[in-house]
């Protein structure tokens, strides 16, 4: 029945739980049974069901059987077209491109590579096709690849390690841990001076273990992240309780209200997402998620299965990251209770579409007023040490207007969640006294560059 | 399982429910279960099918085709899919009936003496895949190039009228690029979500180019929308002249593509095989910028066209309105007529328009003239 499973891991278990769940044989023998990336996802569930899945991919990502199903007449036609067209033949033309997959690839590395596919039948090419679409800007330094599903980064792990390196300050995810520690109480100093800061926010992503990234995932795959999130939310109670809004239900009267509140997301229009496949079947199971204070925020299949948002007016980002922390744990256990759970290793820590939101995907960041610092010729120095990055307050690709700056940390990867806000804190605090300083006519000092990886 | 196999086939079937396209009609979820267990040899899906006609919910007044094939096999494989699109597209087209293909210039009759005082340019343009290469949607890199330089060799062996040169997208200079958006030969990346969520813009310009020959009047697209698409034209009113450059130049490329087993993807069937079913057949579309202002404010002037079956745009191509009374007219149909056969619409149409305008100049009735439905 499964004689096609290639899998290389003889756990016991998994044998029994083959055997008991293998589909019948007539779905085997059809000459045109499909290899579609899509098709091979849903039947992983369909074979195994969602105790299953998350019991196999625990047992290790990547020891997953490598080729569900292959039809005789496609993997004949698939061989010849190997042999017709060498990796060299198929290699992307990347003299006038500026990113970290273009940096990476070599056509070593996408020989050896080419050929392989995930468990969700998703290839190299899928990965780097937004990198390939996308040359880049001579002054910002795109990533240029996506995962399509958590193996990615195992399968083409010779891609993803050298742009992860270079995205994340020398992080080697062969030889380095992640450290995950979503315990607010070890924040200190988080209250900031309302004179100065005027919001105080933190986001990250998360994703569901067993189904394929946005890039990647069917229809069905989307909506199953959909359900699953959307039950567990559900049982939130308190101030996390909440209400959720389907973007291809809302009426115009909660679309407006959404909009109001700065919390709706439209379609992707940046080429970097829609080359990716991000955009498919808009808006077939997007949504968006609040509880009723307006103050926990979760995207639903956006650009990856869940963003997280936790903000406030105010300088309370002691309270943010406290709600932060409660909110995701709550919403973990209420999806493990129904036999989900995030994709998470202790390499890379939580698993996200793009390398650069890898390990906490966390952005803690604040709208604070710096009229006189930002001034100064040696503000962008002070950010670089602090390991901090300015934005407008429009988000990313944003211009300040005036004075007031959205600022937040540089990092993702190889800094756990309370270290990374504990940087915000100490270097939105460090600015603000500056500032006031220069208020008073005083001199200000630009900090020692702080350390990148724990020691 | 069966259960299981149902629910999850539902799970999968898109929300159409906001939509106006050929594909959003007649994809059912019986259709959509029978052909989701398939894929062709290349392992193209009934997925890759639609993806672009469900991210593009169409228009409420044009409808969308809504799919678009991945190689020649799509054809055949999703056929329970696309030939009745084909049919809704194409005039109530059956799945048993033959394409006539017809070539031969010497079968068109007249198309030398349309008044340039009215017509003031001709053009006749196809599409043509290459056999044994999957499609723009779906084709790697590699096969992309070698469709680039089969293509390069085969233009770049024309010689007499039809020798000429050949302009990659990518290494073009910028004096070149000039001379080519001044001649209005230049294509670009597409920026329609019809094309690119069907992912024809991948790996934008790779393999990518423009033939033209020296005369300026036969022009190729290497991997558009299309393999090749094939364009002859020139200013005034002699269809004939362009028809017959536009079959000479098509045979001898034919020739030199089937020298190297590539020929090109034709079935009795469909005739032609592209990529969007709506150019099925003969991919042909033979037109002219004709003056008609005065036809054209007729109440009559839409029925007219439809009994010639004949379709009006602006001069700008697809999607503009007319300036200056000028119209482009050109064929509507595409499958079930042959290349002769629409073009042969065209001609006769269009000579019987500048009549009715010269009638009306004078101030008299073109009632008599209306002709029958062709």
């Amino acid at each position: 029945m499964v004689a096609l499973c290639t899998c290389s891991l003889s756990h016991p278990m998994l044998k029994v739980l083959l055997y008991f769940f293998s589909p019948p044989a007539h779905l085997f023998l059809t000459k045109s049974f499909p290899t579609s990336r899509k098709m091979a996802s849903s039947f992983t569930r369909l074979i195994s069901g969602r105790n299953t899945a998350v019991l196999l991919a625990s047992l290790g990502a990547g020891t997953m059987a490598t080729s569900f199903l292959l039809s005789e007449n496609s993997s004949l036609a698939a061989e010849a077209k190997k042999k017709l067209y060498p990796p060299s033949s198929d290699f992307p033309d990347l003299r006038k491109h500026n990113n970290c997959m273009a940096s990476a690839l070599t056509p070593a590395i996408y020989a050896k590579l080419r050929d392989k596919l995930t468990p969700n039948n998703w290839t190299l090419d899928q990965c780097i096709q937004t990198g390939v679409d996308n040359p880049g800007h001579p002054f910002i330094k795109t990533v240029g690849c996506v995962a399509g599903d958590e193996e990615s980064y195992e399968v083409f792990a010779d891609l993803f390690d050298p742009v992860i390196k270079d995205r994340h300050n020398g992080y080697d995810p062969k030889t380095m841990k992640h450290p995950t520690d979503l315990d607010a109480s070890k924040l200190t100093n988080g209250m900031f001076d309302e004179n100065y800061v005027l919001s105080s926010r933190v986001r990250t992503g998360r994703s569901i273990r067993g189904l394929s990234l946005p890039p990647a995932c069917s229809r069905a795959e989307r909506r199953e992240v959909e359900r699953v999130v959307v039950t567990a939310l559900a049982g939130l109670k308190g101030d996390l309780a909440g209400r959720y809004y389907s973007l291809g239900d809302m009426t115009e009267k909660e679309q407006q209200q959404l909009i109001d509140d700065h919390f709706l997301f439209d379609k992707p229009v940046s080429p970097l997402l829609t080359c990716a496949f991000m955009a498919r079947d808009w808006p077939d199971a997007r949504g968006i998620w609040h509880n009723n204070q307006k103050t926990f925020l979760i995207w639903v299949n956006e650009e990856d299965h869940t963003r997280v948002i936790s903000m406030e007016k105010g300088g309370n980002m002691k309270r943010v990251f406290e709600r932060f922390c409660t909110g995701l744990k709550q919403v973990e256990h209420l999806i493990q209770e129904r036999g989900w759970e995030f994709m998470w290793n202790e390499r890379l820590g939580y698993i996200l579409t793009c390398p650069s939101n890898l390990g906490t995907g966390l952005r803690a960041g604040v709208h604070v007023r710096l009229p006189k610092l930002s001034k100064d010729p040696r503000f962008s120095k002070i950010l670089d040490n602090l390991r901090l990055q300015k934005r407008g307050t429009g988000g990313v690709d944003t211009a300040a207007t005036g004075d007031t700056f959205d600022i937040s940390n540089n990092d993702r990867l190889g800094k756990s969640e309370v270290e990374l806000v504990q940087l915000l804190v100490d270097g939105v605090n460090y600015l603000i006294e500056c500032e006031k300083k220069l208020e008073k006519g005083q001199d200000i000092r630009v900090p020692a560059p702080i350390a990148q990886f724990r020691k | 399982l069966t259960k299981q196999k149902v629910k999850w086939f539902e799970e999968e079937y898109p929300d159409l429910s906001k939509h106006n396209n050929h594909m959003a009609k007649v994809l059912t979820k019986d259709i959509y279960a029978k052909l989701r267990d398939k894929q062709t040899p290349s392992g193209f899906t009934v997925d890759d099918v639609i993806q672009t006609g469900v991210d593009n919910p169409g228009h409420p007044f044009i409808m969308t085709v809504g799919c678009v094939a991945g190689d020649e096999e799509s054809y055949e494989v999703f056929k329970d899919l696309l030939d009745p699109i084909i049919s809704d597209r194409h005039g109530g087209y059956k799945a048993t009936d033959k394409h006539k293909t017809d070539l031969n210039f010497e079968n068109l009759k007249g198309g030398d003496d349309l008044d340039p005082n009215y017509v003031l340019s001709s053009r006749v343009r196809t599409g043509r895949s290459i056999k044994g290469f999957t499609l723009p949607p779906h084709n790697s890199r590699g096969e992309r190039r070698a469709i680039e330089r089969l293509s390069v060799e085969a233009l770049t062996s024309l010689d007499g009228e039809f020798k000429g040169k050949y302009y990659p997208l990518k290494s073009m200079t910028d004096a070149e690029q000039e001379q080519l958006i001044n001649d209005h030969f230049l294509f670009d990346k597409p920026v329609s979500p019809l094309l690119t969520c069907a992912g024809m813009a991948r790996d934008w310009p790779d393999a990518r180019g423009i033939w033209h020959n020296d005369n300026k009047t036969f022009l190729v697209w290497v991997n558009e929308e299309d393999h090749l698409r094939v364009i002859s034209m020139q200013k005034g009113g002699n269809m004939r002249e362009v028809f017959r450059r536009f079959c000479v130049g098509l045979q001898k490329i034919e020739e030199i593509f089937k020298k190297h087993n590539h020929g090109f993807m034709w079935n009795e069937h469909l005739g032609y095989i592209l990529t969007c079913p709506s150019n099925l057949g003969t991919g042909l579309r033979g037109g002219v910028h004709v003056k008609l202002p005065k036809l054209s404010t007729h109440p009559k002037f839409d029925e007219i066209l439809n009994r010639l079956r004949l379709q009006k745009r602006g001069t700008g191509g697809v999607d503009t309105a007319s300036v200056g009374g000028v119209f482009d007219i050109s064929n509507a149909d595409r499958l079930g007529s042959s290349e002769v056969a629409q073009v042969q619409l065209v001609v006769d149409g269009v000579k019987l328009m500048v009549e009715m305008e010269k009638k009306l100049e004078k101030g008299e009735a073109i009632d008599s003239m209306i002709p029958a439905q062709k």
